[in-house]
């Protein structure tokens, strides 16, 4: 998959795409900055579930494998908190950022 | 001399010969054999396209929305209450900009529950961007389709194809079904240049804020008038490869006439008796067929009604509070164009299927011919009082 | 022009037999408009179908309320609706029956009558049962006969093409039509 991350700015109708669409990946939308809180993971307590990386709704949970705890994208994790409350062990902190 | 089908066929081999990827529709009186005809296609293998069965027009439509999205050449069809429960992802498909093709079988809004010819159903989606095409016989809707794929993928408009229930629908008359090759030469396969696609991801349809939301509603505009103009070269090329020709509108005997009757769908076909008739009697009378309603021609309109002194629109169609709809349309084109203005008569029949004859239409131009000047906006015809 | 109403009852094949002599018709040139009664048909009940037949493409789009010609595929329609009414003087009146056109009196003063035992001949080809008898087929061959809007092997065609089964059976029904119409005069 390649991701047109390039940041385009738009003036007007003239560059403007047809249809109500961005002009490449939302990547390029780095959503960090929302945060005030961000989700820790005490990798001693996790039990590899991967709930939280079911449950993230900006896919800011990375998986690595079935081993290794999940890592969180901080490039686009927005603090929401909901891995925090859906982790079954608790493992997970919100600590202010 | 062709082959003997049905209104409802000839959308069905429309569709066939223009490759079309993917169908999803819902049954509705009197558009089922439509659907029913593609279905068959799918299953015997004769029409390579994905054929999904949904729960309800809003569905059906949303679906179809789905495949144009990711880049098929993508059908669907309607009628009535169906289209009014579509309306939703009606104006979704123009914003969106995707070239999807609807036949829509102009059917009268419940209740009283009728399933026969009318058009407030498509002229309920006037103002939603899609183009809007009235056929007057079996052959241009067959037609229609294609040119409707052609013009759409150009321009990123949805097209509505319109035909009148049963007067089209169900009534089977000599069609010739041109060679899939052939179409082919005229109609490309569609290659989007944006789609959604999971090598070069998107956000699509997400929020459009104060600061492009009306840039994006001026570009539709500009497409629509940009249509116009492919509509019209489309249409000469539609006639140098399959020798039928079709524009805007179409005229029919207006040389010399001092009196332009203006009508769409079948009741224009129809007119064509009544004009003989009335030529026949020396009355210099001609016919103005309105064949795409969205965009507007205009142009058309003010090029054969300017000088003239009276034009007559019958609309099967009613803007209540208002008059008919055409009627109106035609009047407002006016307003801004210089020139001599005719006097223009607006009579609203055929409501809900009521049979319109070559006489009832002989009877309007009688009347308007009595009249100095119409009294008021609405002249109704054949009203039982 | 010639615009012809077929009168029938609802199950009885009368939108198909108009949809076959359309076919027919345009196979042998001509420019064709095949049309039901618009909504709803109920089995048994009288139901009307439409043709119009012409050298010149048809642009008329509203029913037939005057009609050239009528078929009457069930003769007990005679009794419960007026199969005359709107039909132009001297048109043609053909009749599925086992009498002969002089028993209809009635009708021989303003019209033309022919008859064809369609039924019998539909039995005789193992076409539908006593009780319904397929006679839209057979009936086709006495109106080509009688009107001249087509020819028989167009009409063999047309019905191979709209018949899903038996179709030897139906054209071989219409030919037999076409042999043994009663009628007088030049049709």
């Amino acid at each position: 998959m390649k991701h047109n991350k390039k940041k385009v700015e738009i003036n007007g109708a003239s560059n403007m795409p047809d249809m109500p669409a961005s002009l490449g990946s939302m990547a390029s939308n780095k959503t960090s900055s929302w945060r005030n809180l961000r989700p820790e993971i005490d990798e001693s307590k996790c039990i590899k579930c991967f709930i939280c990386w079911k449950f993230c709704p900006d896919a800011a949970i990375d998986f690595i494998d079935e081993n290794t705890p999940p890592k969180i994208n901080y490039d686009y994790c927005k603090g929401c908190g909901i891995c925090a409350v859906e982790c079954p062990t608790k493992c997970i902190e919100m600590v202010e950022e | 001399m062709g082959k003997v089908i049905l209104g409802n066929h000839a959308v069905s081999y429309g569709v066939l010969v223009s490759r079309v990827q993917t169908i999803a529709a819902y049954p509705i009186t009197p558009q089922t054999l439509i659907v029913e005809r593609l279905s068959e296609m799918v299953a015997d293998g004769e029409l390579d396209a994905i054929f999904t069965k949904v729960e309800s027009e809003h569905s059906a439509l949303a679906s179809t929305i789905g495949s144009s999205s990711v880049g098929a050449r993508a059908f669907t069809a309607t009628s009535s209450q169906g289209l009014a429960l579509m309306h939703e992802m009606i104006h979704w498909t123009a914003g969106a900009r995707l070239p999807i093709v609807l036949a829509n079988v102009n059917r009268a809004m419940a209740p009283g529950w009728n399933i026969w010819t009318d058009q407030n159903d498509s002229l309920s989606c006037r103002d939603t961007g899609w183009m809007q095409v009235y056929c007057q016989n079996n052959q241009e809707v067959l037609d229609s389709i294609i040119m409707g794929y052609k013009v759409s993928e150009q321009v990123l408009l949805p097209t509505m194809v319109s035909l009148d229930a049963f007067v089209l629908s169900h009534t089977a008359e000599n069609v010739d079904i041109p060679d899939v090759k052939l179409v082919d030469k005229y109609l490309p396969p569609y290659k989007p240049e944006i789609k959604m696609d999971i090598d070069d991801p998107r956000s699509f349809g997400a929020l459009s804020s104060p600061d492009n939301y009306m840039e994006f509603r001026y570009k539709m505009q500009e497409a629509m008038d940009k249509a116009e103009d492919i509509i019209i070269k489309e249409g000469k090329e539609f006639e140098r490869i399959f020798g039928r020709k079709y524009g805007m509108v179409e005229e029919y005997r207006t040389e010399g006439a001092e009196i332009i009757l203006v009508v769409s769908a079948t009741i224009a076909s129809t007119a064509r008796a009544s004009i003989d008739s009335l030529r026949a009697k020396g009355i210099k009378i001609g016919l103005l067929r309105i064949r795409v309603f969205r965009p507007f021609p205009v142009k058309d309109i003010a090029r054969v009604l300017l000088n003239k002194k009276k034009a007559i629109v019958i609309d099967r169609n009613i803007s209540y509070g208002k008059s008919g709809i055409f009627f109106d349309e035609i009047k407002g084109a006016f307003y801004n164009i210089e020139g001599e203005k005719p006097k223009i008569f607006g009579y609203i029949a055929g409501l809900g299927g009521r049979d319109v004859t070559p006489e009832a239409i002989s009877d309007m131009v009688n009347d308007a011919m009595r009249k100095d000047k119409p009294e008021k906006d609405i002249i109704w015809s054949g009203v039982k009082l | 022009m010639i615009e012809i109403l077929i009168h029938g009852r609802g199950g009885q094949g009368g939108v198909k037999a108009s949809l076959s002599l359309a076919s027919a018709a345009a196979k042998s040139g001509k420019y064709v408009q095949s049309f039901p009664e618009f909504g709803v048909e109920r089995r048994g009940a009288p139901v009307k179908a439409f043709n119009r037949i012409s050298d010149e493409p048809i642009v008329i789009r509203s029913k037939i309320y005057n009609p050239d010609h009528v078929v009457v595929l069930d003769h007990t329609l005679i009794q419960s609706i007026n199969i005359t009414e709107g039909l132009k003087k001297g048109g043609w009146i053909i009749i599925n029956t086992n009498k002969k056109p002089g028993d209809f009196k009635e009708f021989c003063k303003n019209y033309k009558v022919a008859t064809i035992n369609a039924k019998e001949i539909a039995l005789r080809n193992r076409l539908g049962s006593r009780a319904a008898p397929i006679v839209n087929t057979a009936i086709l061959g006495a109106v080509i006969k009688v009107l001249k809007v087509s020819d028989k092997e167009s009409l063999a065609i047309a019905i191979k093409e709209f018949v899903p089964v038996k179709r030897e059976e139906n054209v071989k029904a219409a030919y037999e039509a076409y042999d043994e119409v009663i009628f007088e005069g030049e049709a």
